[in-house]
């Protein structure tokens, strides 16, 4: 089952603090939503809003074309997989992931039959009579997935759910909540601080700041072309690069911008590391010029290398560089940027 | 020094257990007093209580009280600890100081003031009068336990089933009490011990009914007999068994 979430005009406050400011926020049916930012940006106060454990003290939820709004949790067509699992361990796996179905009064055999297919589903099918105290954080971490699912929600909510698994385990986790997803059809919010597990997972991110949504769109969409400078930053490395606008022309220490200017005054243009390449000036590229290098590392996929450009040396640039080529200290390297690389935002 | 040590470790359990061991040695006396030197063993002390119908008959009634009391004094234990933990209500730290207050308040004054309040209702001296009594006693202890032990992991727990679609009865019958079952038992327990040997209130608000230590007091006012060592012994078995039982079944999961 699955159905659309629509969040319309919400505002909350915890005391005279803003946790929400104006949120709106169209989810389709059986999207795979992540909400990103850093903690206390609302993500999470969000999610609770969308399963009821929270009333906006302003706005409405919608879930399917239905106001879910004043609904409590236990009536509204959404599970929670919770940040610390809160499976009951005085329960087997079985009765653990049978228990909604238990509470909408479904009968033992047709309940356990449905606990064992879930169980399955998330490769616990042999563990069926254990406890939850028996499992390691990765297995808990999909009882907790089983059970949520196994009332057949029409939207699944996530608060952090890999928070707790060491990184190998959360990325194949990452893989197995995804394919589970496409398995299933239900719309998945997903709550998460890491920008790479948010990339990894999602058909789009919504970038949340100080209770606002900053960006939202498609991974790749926010990673090349941030709606802000609070995204650009958040979404990756970035080098930042002062700019300014001059009769209508965007320069900064590298020359001109052939970019329109977003507002007057002081600018900030943003270069992803990746951006900055080896090469020759064109056209459609900013011509970065001559940079010494001041220290350069090999990590595998590319060259890390720290740059001070000879036009601004009190300048320190950030680029990844092809791995095939590890430049020693006081090289002298000649950088270019791809325009369509480049991101410019109003100095905040 | 490590003699000395050991040497001092066997002084304080000497000094601890010396009373208890000569009660239950001499209630295996075989002469009619309980005093050295031992002449025994015999069990007729035990025959004697066992056949002794006031004896068995104020055993019962401890029984009944110290169960039926313990039994209400979780109950409201575990309400007033719920509500507390969960809801936030005005003047909660002075509701919880007042509900554990009465554990420093002497037994002797919660008798003595129980007592003026039945008397001045008019309603007569019986073993529902005592078991209030213990009833007023432990629920402070039973309370402290278990508010002791709720947490965020019940806490979280009860969001998740609140989640699931339980009602709020439901998510206190199937997950808190089983969650908090450690705590309510052990609550439960201590209880049962405190009431089954507690002698004052008792004393002071039973009448024609009494319950065991009452009926022990009013046998030794006829001096000393190895009977009383006897259903002493007996009485410090069940306590002992209590505990054992406790401990072994209860807190051993609890690492």
């Amino acid at each position: 089952m699955t159905a659309s979430v629509t969040v319309e005009g919400v505002n909350h406050w915890f005391g005279s603090y803003r946790a929400l400011r104006d949120i709106s926020l169209a989810i389709g049916a059986g999207e795979y939503v992540t909400l990103l930012g850093p903690s206390g940006c609302g993500k999470t106060t969000l999610l609770s809003v969308l399963g009821g454990f929270l009333m906006p003290d302003q706005g409405r939820v919608l879930i399917g074309s239905r106001d879910m709004s004043r609904v409590a949790p236990a009536r509204r067509p959404t599970t929670t997989v919770f940040q610390d699992y809160a499976l009951f361990p005085h329960m087997s796996l079985r009765d653990n992931v049978g228990f909604g179905l238990r509470m909408a009064g479904q009968g033992r055999r047709l309940r356990h039959a449905r606990a064992d297919e879930m169980l399955a589903l998330v490769g616990l099918g042999a563990a069926a009579s254990k406890r939850p105290h028996e499992l390691s954080g990765g297995q808990r971490q999909r009882v907790a997935l089983a059970r949520a699912l196994a009332v057949r929600p029409e939207v699944l909510l996530l608060d952090e759910p890999l928070g707790a698994l060491d990184l190998k385990l959360r990325r194949s986790m990452q893989d197995e909540l995804k394919a589970i997803q496409r398995e299933v059809g239900t719309t998945f919010v997903h709550v998460t601080h890491d920008q790479e597990e948010a990339m990894a997972i999602a058909d789009r991110i919504v970038v949340m700041n100080a209770g606002r949504i900053e960006d939202q769109g498609p991974p790749a969409r926010i990673y090349r072309q941030p709606a802000s400078l609070f995204a650009a930053g958040f979404m990756g490395e970035m080098n930042r690069i002062p700019a300014h606008e001059t009769a209508g022309v965007v320069t900064c220490a590298f020359g001109a911008v052939p970019r329109p200017a977003p507002a007057s005054g002081p600018l900030v243009l943003t270069l992803r590391p990746e951006a900055i390449r080896i090469g020759q000036a064109s056209v459609d590229r900013l011509h970065i010029g001559p940079a010494r290098v001041r220290d350069a590392a090999f990590f595998g996929t590319h060259v890390r290398a720290h740059l001070v450009p000879q036009a601004a040396p009190d300048m320190v640039l950030v680029a990844h560089l092809p791995p095939d080529h590890l430049p020693g200290p006081d090289d002298v390297l000649d950088l270019v940027a791809e325009t369509g690389d480049l991101g410019l935002f109003a100095e905040p | 020094m490590r003699v000395l040590s050991v040497a001092y470790l066997i002084a304080a359990f000497v000094f601890i257990y010396l009373p208890v061991g000569a009660l239950v040695l001499f209630s295996f006396q075989s002469g009619s007093l309980p005093v050295p030197p031992f002449d025994g063993p015999s069990l007729q002390w035990y025959a004697a209580i066992l056949s002794d119908g006031d004896l068995m008959r104020a055993l019962l009634h401890s029984l009944l009280v110290a169960l039926c009391s313990s039994a209400v004094a979780v109950s409201l234990g575990f309400g007033a600890a719920y509500g507390l933990a969960r809801h936030a209500l005005p003047g909660s730290a002075l509701v919880r100081g007042l509900l554990i207050a009465p554990m420093t308040v002497s037994y002797l004054i919660i008798g003595l003031g129980l007592l003026i309040v039945v008397q001045r209702l008019g309603l007569g001296l019986s073993l529902v009068t005592a078991g209030v009594g213990h009833v007023v006693i432990n629920l402070p202890l039973c309370f402290a336990i278990i508010y002791a032990s709720m947490g965020a992991q019940q806490q979280n727990a009860e969001r998740a089933a609140r989640d699931l679609g339980a009602d709020e009865a439901r998510v206190v019958l199937l997950i808190t009490v089983p969650m908090l079952m450690p705590a309510i038992a052990a609550a439960f327990f201590l209880s049962v011990t405190l009431s089954w040997d507690e002698f004052i209130i008792s004393f002071l608000l039973t009448r024609f009914d009494v319950t065991l230590p009452v009926e022990i007091w009013s046998m030794l006012r006829s001096g000393l007999s190895p009977e009383l060592n006897a259903i002493g012994s007996l009485v410090f078995l069940v306590s002992v068994a209590i505990v054992v039982l406790l401990e072994t079944t209860l807190l051993k999961g609890r690492k």
